[in-house]
């Protein structure tokens, strides 16, 4: 893991991280967004929603993209200014059609066992964009804005 | 699924208290085969106590609808109680706040089954 800290005005912090297909690294990568967006002043609510999008994301990548192979790593990013926070987590699946996905919230999906990860990264974050990788894969790019009161 | 579940009777109405992170992972399929246990026992009417749960993920709220649908398929009820505001923002961003029939407090819900 590499983290770098940099003068104000700027980027603040920056972590990036290869880390296997394994569950532990779903609670790795929460437990290090956890920390950046305590740094970053988000309150106990909206870490909590920001971790979780994080570790939503990472399940995905972790189960769905690479199905747990050893062979194959999940690529993770956290980068921390003072006006935004943003996590990219990357892949080496084989992709996927966003729009192919079942409307969870449809009346014949609402009692489907899975498929609600996408819907609370949605709701939880500030910015979403989901695109192809470069070299493969699928890489999820998720920012979270600071609200000054 | 969850760090504990544990079972206690409250007339003839079942009471699950979980408690700790339902999150995917080792424990993913504990709840399911406590809610399996407990329909092949018999048990018809059961209130799922999420007051002491820490944190529930999309794979929780999975294992939820899934006990639910079990529970029900086989003639019986599945209700909730104790759920905090985070839970319950879940269940409303998922549409599933409708689908469970929840509440605040646990005589209240023991006394809803029918």
């Amino acid at each position: 893991m590499l983290t770098i800290r940099l003068p104000r005005n700027s980027l603040m912090a920056k972590t990036q991280d290869s880390l296997p297909s394994t569950l532990d690294s779903v609670d790795r990568a929460e437990e290090l967004a956890l920390r950046e967006a305590e740094s970053f002043g988000l309150d106990e609510d909206d870490r909590m929603q920001f971790g979780m999008a994080v570790r939503e994301c990472m399940v995905n990548a972790v189960v769905h993209g690479n199905g747990y192979s050893s062979n194959k790593v999940v690529h993770l990013e956290i980068d921390r200014t003072e006006e935004q926070l943003a996590v990219t987590i990357g892949d080496e699946g084989s992709g996927f059609d966003l729009a192919l996905l079942p409307d969870p919230l449809a009346p014949e999906n609402l009692m489907r066992q899975s498929g609600r990860g996408l819907l609370l990264i949605r709701a939880f974050v500030d910015e979403f964009d989901l695109h192809v990788r470069p070299g493969g894969g699928t890489e999820v790019r998720m920012i979270k804005h600071h609200t000054k009161s | 699924m969850s760090d504990k579940l544990t079972v206690r009777q409250v007339g003839d109405v079942t009471v699950l208290d979980a408690a700790g992170r339902i999150t995917l992972g080792e424990g993913a399929s504990t709840f399911r085969e406590k809610i399996r246990e407990l329909v092949s026992d018999g048990r018809k009417k059961i209130l799922l106590n999420l007051a002491q749960v820490s944190y529930i993920d999309s794979s929780g709220i999975g294992e939820m609808v899934s006990g639910f649908t079990s529970v029900t398929n086989n003639g019986g009820q599945l209700k909730l109680v104790g759920l905090s505001k985070r839970v319950k923002d879940l269940l409303q961003i998922t549409k599933l706040y409708t689908v469970f029939d929840a509440y605040d407090d646990e005589a209240e819900a023991v006394r809803s089954f029918s």
